[in-house]
């Protein structure tokens, strides 16, 4: 009788150990990374107008640490403490929060298009929250409220139109429509403007970090935190959802469930991000690509990682802009989109091959 | 045991169309079920009713005695695989990777893999001879490669029942009958029961314990491929005249076209 079966090649398990994630590996990246941002961090405190040299820089930072007064100048010690630090805050909350965003839609969406921004979904949260600004002036929870009813109602929109068709540009598409949509709303809103505050309202679509506040940073900080803790808890199951819903679903994952979580994480992370530094593009587009590209596609690693690559990227986007021109600045989100728009291109003409 | 009870459905967006009408059936451990039919005749449904993906109208599923409504995911996923067309994957996940997913049932939900599941993945990738792809990109490996890498997943699971939508239909010749071989001899092994839905009358005919036949959503025969697979009755179903002979070592049905028609 002739043999049909081949013979199981025999290959011995020692040769297979790189095909997925251990955690040696996803500590060794998050390492780097965060190795990475505490260097962007300091980076980002020596440079501007006022020159504070390195070693006075650390030293007046473990001095705050222990309390004790440091040897800068009051001046210094002002640009320092008060514009600096709150600034690099802002930036590192806002960085997180959209690649957190971008690393979870995509799964999601299974999708690796898919970012806050090219979805409309910044610009639901843009017009949220100017809406709860004009309605409530001064408040700036009701602003945040609405930015994130904003994102909340846009992402669903894009949702339902963009799982009718299993085709990744389908949903970009989509995405462009509601964006365009939104950003003509948001020029009628505007009319109402004044030009000073045409000005601001500009600078802010297009991803500012100069106006924000302290506390500002502190909040986006705390919610990507948070919903970056949560996202990293269901990385397991998004690495089932990343496959399909389906699949998904036989595997053992209660799919609705999730889905909402990760819509909820998602719609706060972008609102919180847009109201804080406005509507900065394609940072959940890059970041998770690139970390994908360096790591591969495991969530356990792509989302903590892609938190602090998100921060490391406005981080440093936003030391370009706040000096190429100085004492003038550019719009961070100007920079980034210059960076990102090509990527997003290559992505989606390789996608379409 | 799996039964299926009396199970009716229609989808929502076509009431007026009974997809399965009033069909039962049982699968005992360690016996192979082939289920057969035209296009359209509803097979496909019946494997999603079966493993509680869709929630039919009337009836219902016992899997080990259990509903299958009253169960949750992770207590289905652990008794019952299912294999279906796979998505296209966009990300570039391993094929390890990819059947490591098989294991989330039986894992927390946070963590890493541990060496047994490890260890369980290679060897399901082994039996469906896939290791060689363990670290390759799932979308980057052919259509047939990767429904045994499917398969493997499903191993990976360790069910009780394996549901097999069309699981050869990409594969080549000699693939297609050494997959069939390994779930017959996990049914004999390990008495799991299966469920398949084929295309394929003949490799139906000489793996299968049971053939169902299975027309506009009606069971129409049932029983031993010696039984069942009959002239008139495929004739029927199929609309098309067919000959049937035996295979010359194990004696079971051959089945082919008439030549002139």
């Amino acid at each position: 009788m002739i043999k049909i079966r081949r013979k199981w090649r025999s290959t011995n398990d020692a040769e297979v150990g790189t095909g997925h994630l251990t955690r040696e590996r996803a500590l060794i990246v998050l390492a780097i990374l965060i190795s990475l941002l505490v260097l962007a961090v300091l980076a980002a405190l020596v440079t501007g107008s006022e020159e504070i040299p390195g070693i006075q820089l650390l030293h007046a930072l473990s001095s705050a640490v222990v309390g004790m007064p440091s040897r800068l100048t009051p001046e210094q010690e002002t640009i320092l403490f008060q514009i600096r630090l709150p600034r690099v805050a802002l930036a590192i909350g806002v960085g997180a929060a959209l690649a957190l965003s971008g690393a979870a839609f995509q799964s999601l969406l299974r999708n690796p298009l898919a970012d806050p921004y090219v979805l409309g979904i910044s610009g639901g949260a843009a017009v949220g929250s100017m809406m709860a600004n004009i309605l409530f002036p001064g408040y700036g929870s009701v602003q945040m409220a609405g930015g994130f009813i904003g994102a909340g109602l846009a992402m669903s929109a894009v949702y339902q139109i963009g799982r009718r068709k299993d085709d990744p540009a389908h949903l970009v598409l989509a995405g462009v429509i509601m964006s365009t949509m939104l950003s003509s709303f948001i020029v009628l809103m505007t009319a109402l403007a004044d030009s000073l505050q045409l000005r601001r309202i500009t600078l802010w679509l297009l991803g500012d970090l100069s106006t924000g506040t302290g506390s500002a940073a502190i909040f986006v900080l705390v919610v990507s935190l948070l919903a970056g803790l949560v996202l990293t808890g269901r990385a397991r199951a998004l690495n089932l959802m990343m496959i399909g819903e389906r699949d998904a679903f036989a595997l053992g994952i209660e799919t609705t469930r999730v889905r909402w979580q990760v819509y909820l994480m998602a719609s706060l992370l972008t609102a919180a991000a847009v109201t804080a530094g406005g509507a900065i593009g394609y940072v959940g587009l890059v970041v998770p690509h690139l970390i994908r590209l360096a790591a591969g596609a495991d969530n356990r690693l792509v989302i903590p990682a892609s938190a602090i690559g998100g921060a490391i990227l406005v981080l440093i986007a936003d030391m370009i802009a706040r000096t190429v021109i100085a004492p003038r600045e550019l719009p961070t989100g100007a920079i980034i989109a210059l960076l990102g728009a090509p990527v997003f291109l290559f992505l989606l003409i390789r996608g379409r091959r | 045991m799996l039964e299926l009870r009396n199970l009716s459905f229609h989808y929502t967006r076509d009431p007026a169309r009974q997809t399965i009408d009033r069909v039962s059936l049982d699968i005992h451990q360690g016996e192979l079920v082939a289920l057969l039919g035209p296009n359209g005749s509803g097979k496909s449904t019946l494997l999603q009713l079966a493993a509680g993906a869709l929630r039919p109208q009337s009836g219902e599923v016992l899997v080990n005695q259990q509903p299958v409504a009253s169960l949750t995911r992770r207590e289905i996923a652990r008794m019952m695989a299912i294999v279906t067309p796979g998505y296209e994957v966009r990300f570039p996940l391993t094929a390890l990777e990819y059947v490591l997913t098989g294991r989330y049932a039986h894992v927390p939900a946070v963590g890493f893999d541990s060496q047994q599941d490890l260890a369980i993945a290679r060897q399901s990738l082994r039996e469906t001879d896939a290791l060689q792809f363990a670290e390759r990109r799932i979308n980057q490996l052919s259509a047939g490669e990767r429904q045994r890498v499917s398969l493997a997943r499903a191993l990976a699971q360790q069910p009780d029942w394996l549901l097999l939508d069309e699981p050869t239909a990409n594969a080549d010749l000699a693939h297609q009958i050494s997959m069939l071989r390994l779930v017959r001899e996990m049914a004999n092994r390990q008495r799991i029961g299966a469920l398949i839905v084929t295309h394929d009358l003949n490799l139906a005919a000489q793996f299968a314990d049971r053939i169902m036949l299975l027309k506009e959503g009606r069971l129409v025969a049932s029983g031993p491929p010696g039984e069942v697979l009959t002239t008139s009755v495929l004739s029927d179903i199929f609309n098309l005249p067919i000959l049937i002979d035996q295979h010359p070592q194990s004696g079971r049905p051959r089945l082919f076209w008439e030549s002139n028609s």
